[in-house]
């Protein structure tokens, strides 16, 4: 079968697009799912604190300073990784750290507090994800920063490390 | 101590790839037999150093050695022994040593079994597999390394994911590294051929058992994924089109034409460029798959570790390898292609055309899996492809597959009459076109068009190769001539038609589960019984149960067929005690023509309901059934005496020139 000598460079023509789609793909972040609630104000909610049962929070609490509401899990490897960036945030800011308890049971989340330590300023329990929906959350960790006013300014999917910190 | 040691051995293994690529390849330029003489044993050393880095971490898990980072996230004094070495490749930088370790086996192997290759050859071929060794190594030392420390060291081990405790799953890295990695040599004879500047049956011959071995691995690896996937994950799915599933399953469809192709350029000497690009295209293949499940570029139940630093690494070795091949292939394979001209009725056409659809399947399955890719580059926002896309587009263009591969057996080389293959196979035709007929209708059973088309395929493909069977047995003595032809030189022909019938059952089995099985949601108490495809379903409740690193909620259902009781299963919630997300087991009453599948959903209310999954499958183990029939056709093939024998029958002179095979 005759073909042209050019032909043959078909393939690699080919696989050099290839490798730019992919090389393009490592620059940006797959999880990067944008959250329909920035710029709206924060649902409200109120419920169970961690560490004492029986004791309610509600939402007020996101007024009157900026906030970071942290979505955890005892089961979830990364918010161990990301626990030890948090204590640090929670020593060196002075932003006000929500635990935000989700999906889990909470002996376990207790003693990863015990373990790890606790950077929150107050800490909520959400076993059965009532409060997650309402949020948008879909997996742990993710870091919601909320202002004075009560409205979502950013969210943050994954761990938290040195680098998304700074950014 | 030990990690240590295996982390040495792993640089030892380095220096000796590095100088395994060069010398050889350099020799079998310079013609200097000594250099080319040193492929042999450098290959042995590589294996051997492997063997032992391998060894060391295998220590570490055996013995809990927390202090090796790997170790501590990956396994947990709690774990059954014999998962604590499965789970020495449940993680990334684990499994990439048995990628490595593997390319050791093979290199080692094509360096044993080769005695009768020409010196040059084997030369290029070995240091090639050094090449994709460096690579590999590099990778792991500097990025991976699975020897890590962890100070301070910890109590415990994080715990293998409890999805990976499962004896399906230990397996089946393992049998599909042995395809991926085993495609390295159809990619090294594939190279060695294009720099030697010769292409021809000989070296089609040799690369022909090696790249069937490997393809059988993979077969072998994918359906244990897909039947793992179904038993343990709780949806009763046996295929997602996962970006992991579709990266195994590239080289897979590369690998089918590549074998198809490399029969082709050995009987007729035709199809040289198209072999040559399969065999690179395949390894290609699995290196992407590598790729994109280590890199984080795409997102899937199934990735190792989304960490864009490591896939920039790997997309580098991606880009000088496959570019690089690539490059080879563009300047060489028009002067080694050429040869066996053949007619548009004959057997290569069918294969031709094998080859086309194939390669366009594996070009559509890469298209589906990095669509969302594509469409976020382009600005087009955010997709994903899922099921639909890729059912309907695997099921729109192999019918056509079919249809070639009822044909091609039939059909002579080189040139062939339409009118004879008409009198051979206008039965079968004609039969399969009834079926689809029938069975399009209501007129036997209820059927739709998609029964109506898988059931007349599969009787077309069945029915085609009982032609061919007979045909071949026509002159040979009937029947009876049956054992006698299997134990000759003839097995590679029981091989294509053992796998053939593998895919029909294939096609059988998909068509009916997919039409015919049922899925029931819905909220039991104890007692309760409910009633599925004839069967009654019968919830006793669920008790509390601890295994050995978990505890559970069993979940007891009696199964009756009127008044007969079939079954008791027991499907399980489990909470394993190192923590993480509760697994499902399923309870399965496995069958030949049907599964019966039961799983726990969530508790309900506080009497004791339960949310349960009941699923009817019908002929759903003849998929699984199908990739054991392909794999054991690839076996015979491979067994041929004619791969034998001509060990034998070639001399190789003392002198180095280069053997008449």
């Amino acid at each position: 079968m005759a073909r042209s000598k050019s032909s043959y460079l078909l393939p690699l023509g080919i696989f050099l697009a290839l490798a730019a789609l992919l090389f393009y793909g490592l620059t940006i972040d797959p999880k990067k799912v944008p959250s329909p609630l920035i710029g709206k104000p924060a649902p409200s909610f109120e419920l169970e604190s961690l560490l004492e049962p029986g004791k309610t929070i509600s939402s007020d609490i996101l007024k009157g300073q900026i906030s970071l509401v942290n979505v955890w899990a005892s089961w979830c490897p990364s918010c161990r990784q990301e626990h030890a960036e948090l204590v640090r945030i929670a020593r060196e800011s002075d932003v006000q750290m929500i635990g935000f308890n989700w999906k889990d049971e909470r002996p376990a989340a207790l003693e990863m507090l015990r373990r790890y330590g606790n950077p929150y300023t107050l800490s909520v329990f959400d076993p059965e994800n009532r409060v997650g929906i309402d949020w948008g959350v879909y997996g742990a960790p993710e870091t919601f920063v909320v202002d004075a006013e009560g409205i979502i300014r950013h969210k943050q999917i994954g761990p938290i490390d040195q680098r998304v910190w700074d950014e | 101590m030990i990690p240590e040691l295996g982390h040495f051995a792993l640089i030892i293994a380095l220096g000796l790839a590095l100088v395994q690529a060069v010398i050889p390849l350099w020799g079998s330029f310079n013609g200097r037999r000594p250099w080319m003489e040193m492929a042999r044993p450098l290959a042995a050393g590589q294996l051997t150093f492997l063997v032992l880095a391998f060894a060391c971490l295998l220590q570490a898990f055996l013995t809990d050695d927390f202090s090796v980072l790997y170790v501590a996230e990956q396994s947990n004094t709690l774990l059954p022994p014999i998962y604590k070495v499965s789970a020495l490749w449940g993680g990334h930088e684990g499994s990439l040593l048995l990628w490595v370790l593997m390319l050791g086996i093979w290199g080692a192997a094509v360096a044993a079994f080769s005695r009768n290759l020409p010196l040059p050859m084997i030369s290029r071929v070995i240091s090639v597999q050094g090449m994709v060794a460096i690579g590999f190594l590099l990778f792991t030392l500097l990025t991976s390394n699975p020897f890590e420390r962890i100070f301070p060291v910890p109590q415990e081990g994080r715990d293998l994911n409890p999805l990976l405790q499962d004896p399906g799953l230990a397996i089946h890295p393992p049998m599909l590294y042995m395809g991926y990695v085993g495609f390295s040599v159809a990619f090294a004879f594939a190279i060695a051929a294009l720099l030697g500047g010769k292409l021809d049956a000989a070296w089609a011959r040799w690369s022909r058992p090696w790249t069937t071995v490997a393809w059988i691995f993979l077969t072998i690896g994918i359906s244990l994924g897909s039947w793992w996937a179904y038993y343990e994950l709780g949806w009763g799915g046996w295929w997602f089109w996962d970006p992991v599933e579709n990266a195994s399953f590239m080289p897979w469809l590369a690998g089918t034409a590549l074998i198809h192709s490399l029969a082709v350029t050995e009987k007729r000497g035709a199809f040289k460029s198209w072999t040559v690009l399969l065999a690179i295209s395949a390894f290609s293949l699995s290196l992407l798959g590598t790729f994109l499940v280590r890199s984080g570029v795409l997102t899937s139940v199934h990735a190792f570790a989304t960490d864009p630093s490591r896939g920039t690494f790997i997309l580098a070795f991606l880009v000088i390898v496959i570019g690089g091949s690539l490059s080879l292939y563009a300047w060489r394979a028009p002067s080694v292609s050429g040869g066996g001209r053949f007619d548009l009725v004959s057997r290569e056409s069918f294969l031709l055309v094998n080859n086309l659809l194939l390669a366009a399947l594996a070009l559509l399955v890469l298209f589906g899996t990095l669509a969302p890719l594509i469409y976020e580059a382009a600005g087009w926002g955010k997709i994903s492809v899922g099921f639909p896309w890729f059912n309907t587009m695997f099921v729109a263009i192999s019918p056509f597959l079919v249809l070639a591969m009822g044909l091609g057996p039939s059909t002579r080389w080189k040139h062939d009459e339409p009118a004879r293959l008409a009198r051979l196979l206008w039965i079968p035709f004609a039969l399969s076109l009834g079926v689809l007929a029938l069975c399009s209708t209501g007129l036997i059973f209820p059927g739709n068009l998609s029964v109506g088309l898988g059931l007349g395929l599969s009787t077309w493909l069945v029915l085609t190769q009982l032609v061919a069977l007979r045909e071949r047995l026509k002159n040979k003595g009937g029947l009876k001539a049956l054992v006698g032809d299997l134990r000759n030189r003839s097995r590679s022909f029981y091989g294509m038609w053992l796998a053939h019938i593998g895919v029909a059952v294939f096609i059988v089995g998909a068509t009916l589960v997919s039409s015919y099985g049922s899925e029931t949601d819905l909220r039991m108490s104890p007692g309760a019984v409910h009633e599925v495809a004839g069967y009654r379903f019968q919830f006793n409740g669920a008790q509390p149960h601890d295994g050995p690193n978990y505890r559970a909620q069993r979940g007891e259902f009696v199964i009756y067929k009127g008044e007969r009781q079939i079954t008791v299963l027991h499907p399980e919630k489990r909470s394993y005690l190192s923590g993480g997300m509760p697994m499902t087991e399923a309870g399965i009453d496995p069958g030949f023509l049907r599964d019966l599948y039961v799983s726990l959903g969530e508790p309900v209310g506080d009497k004791g309901d339960w949310a349960v999954r009941i699923y009817y499958k019908p002929y759903v183990r003849w998929i699984w059934l199908a990739g054991i029939l392909m794999a054991l056709g690839g076996l015979l093939a491979v067994s041929d005496g004619r791969y034998r024998t001509a060990r034998k029958s070639v001399q190789v002179p003392a002198g180095g020139g280069l053997a008449r095979a």
